[in-house]
């Protein structure tokens, strides 16, 4: 059996360059109006609860200040995006990837398995068959959380789909509300980008698994 | 190898990203494909929402402190500082293009039609937002009484300001020009509408984003297609700056 069904390998590549897109055109948005707000209302810098710093132009796309092309790449990556992560949650719960490397017992959540996964890594030992409960509870944050966040508070602050879902905006706590969650969580993402990547270049071995498939070390997943 | 293999690979897809990005956006096929995603959405959004779904409405206290204006915050002529002076006496509103019955409407025509009044909130394309109290007739009234041909497919809202040299304008699908809550108003927040905010007259355009809400309106024009408009693209940044057509999203 390979490590990485196919479906989880399609999803990770289109998913990452969705995001890269979503994440540099939205640093591009951002610089449009650089104060975040609660509520639903916010325009005078003196109510925002922050002051975003402007993006420089290296980190955008465009690599250039220009809110039109921002938002055609923001509105056309968002599309594989969205689509993508209700289909892999489709997939994961059907085809036990969810059930089997995800999701987490109680045992998992106790100081000394988080030590103990962080001591294994530390050490230099590769993740053995599934994933640590460190690994678990990271990428539970992400699918579950995260980039589940990115989605509804990206909803939220569409004028065309709050007449559709009012709830939605109110859920948040108003549209200026959603927008800012919409900043934190996208900056918790890459968070977790950075981290994802940093680790899978130590272990150059991972990303090729994550294209070919790599195999599954059944005799590990006991250990 | 392997060393060489991945940083060949990583400056190589970077270089691939960055170079893709731009040459896609610049090319044809790069624009179908960001029009494609943009009518997506709004297929999408039509489909959730219908036609007559209402975007949500507040309460008085809700309304923010101020309104902000943004964009043109006046016009540049002397007959717009007269009528401003004197509370637009001649100013007029024609209602024109596929219509049976083209209509001139003075300020004291369009209040004495049956009045909306509704509390919305206002989201700039910027990212900022502002609640206000809004008063005036439907826009579905005006072109029911200029009686629109059937051969009408958008309403172009023609404006008197001009913004980088060049006169705003926006339009609308037939949908948007009949929503319950498009609506030509002269008032807000129960005042005559301030100069910033278009006096004497915008559009409320609520389920999509500020720059389709004109200002300064003149006219009122139904039209069977968009390409003879100013550059083709349905309005003033739609031209001149590339922006979405469709600005619900």
């Amino acid at each position: 059996m390979r490590r990485h069904l196919l479906s989880t390998r399609l999803w990770h590549w289109v998913n990452a360059v969705a995001i890269v897109v979503l994440f540099m055109s939205g640093l591009n948005i951002s610089n449009a109006h650089r104060y975040l707000y609660w509520g639903n209302y916010g325009f005078d810098p003196a109510d925002a609860w922050a002051k975003v710093i402007r993006f420089p132009a290296w980190t955008t796309i465009p690599q250039r200040y220009d809110l039109a092309e921002a938002r055609d790449w923001h509105n056309l990556a968002v599309w594989p995006f969205a689509v993508g992560l209700l289909l892999i949650w489709i997939a994961m719960l059907v085809n036990g990837h969810f059930r089997r490397d995800l999701a987490t017992g109680r045992r998992d959540w106790t100081p000394r398995a988080f030590i103990a996964s962080l001591r294994a890594h530390a050490g230099g030992k590769p993740a053995a068959g599934g994933y640590n409960p460190v690994q678990k509870v990271l990428y539970g944050l992400v699918f579950g959380v995260l980039l589940p966040a990115m989605v509804l508070t990206g909803l939220a602050i569409s004028p065309g789909i709050e007449p559709a879902m009012p709830w939605l905006v109110e859920g948040l706590g108003g549209r200026q509300s959603a927008r800012s969650l919409h900043f934190i969580a996208a900056w918790g993402i890459f968070g977790f980008f950075v981290i994802h990547v940093v680790m899978a270049l130590a272990g150059w071995r991972l990303i090729g698994e994550m294209i070919t498939g790599g195999r599954r070390r059944e005799e590990a997943d006991h250990g | 190898m392997a060393e060489i293999g991945r940083r060949g690979l990583l400056a190589g897809i970077a270089a691939l990203g960055a170079g893709a990005c731009s040459k896609m956006a610049d090319s044809d096929t790069g624009r179908s494909i960001f029009n494609a995603a943009e009518d997506w959405h709004r297929a999408a959004h039509r489909t959730l929402a219908g036609r007559q779904r209402l975007a949500p409405e507040y309460a008085p206290e809700d309304r923010s402190p101020s309104f902000r204006g943004n964009g043109s915050l006046t016009v540049d002529s002397d007959f717009y500082r007269a009528q401003l002076g004197q509370g637009f006496p001649e100013w007029r509103l024609m209602v024109d293009g596929l219509v049976e019955r083209p209509l001139a409407l003075g300020l004291a025509d369009i209040r004495a039609l049956p009045q909306r009044t509704q509390i919305t909130r206002h989201d700039c394309v910027e990212g900022w937002s502002a609640i206000g109290e809004w008063t005036g007739p439907q826009l579905g009234t005006l072109l029911d009484a200029a009686n629109v041909r059937e051969q009408a497919n958008f309403i172009v809202l023609r404006c008197a300001d001009t913004l980088y040299g060049r006169e705003y304008y926006e339009s609308i699908d037939m949908v948007d020009a009949y929503h319950p809550q498009t609506i030509i108003a002269h008032a807000l927040n129960g005042e005559p509408l301030p100069e910033k905010n278009g006096a004497p007259l915008r559009a409320r355009i609520e389920r999509q984003l500020g720059y389709k809400h004109a200002k300064f309106l003149t006219g009122i024009e139904a039209v069977a297609s968009l390409d003879d408009i100013g550059q083709g693209k349905g309005g003033f940044w739609e031209d001149f700056a590339g922006y979405q057509w469709y600005a619900g999203i």
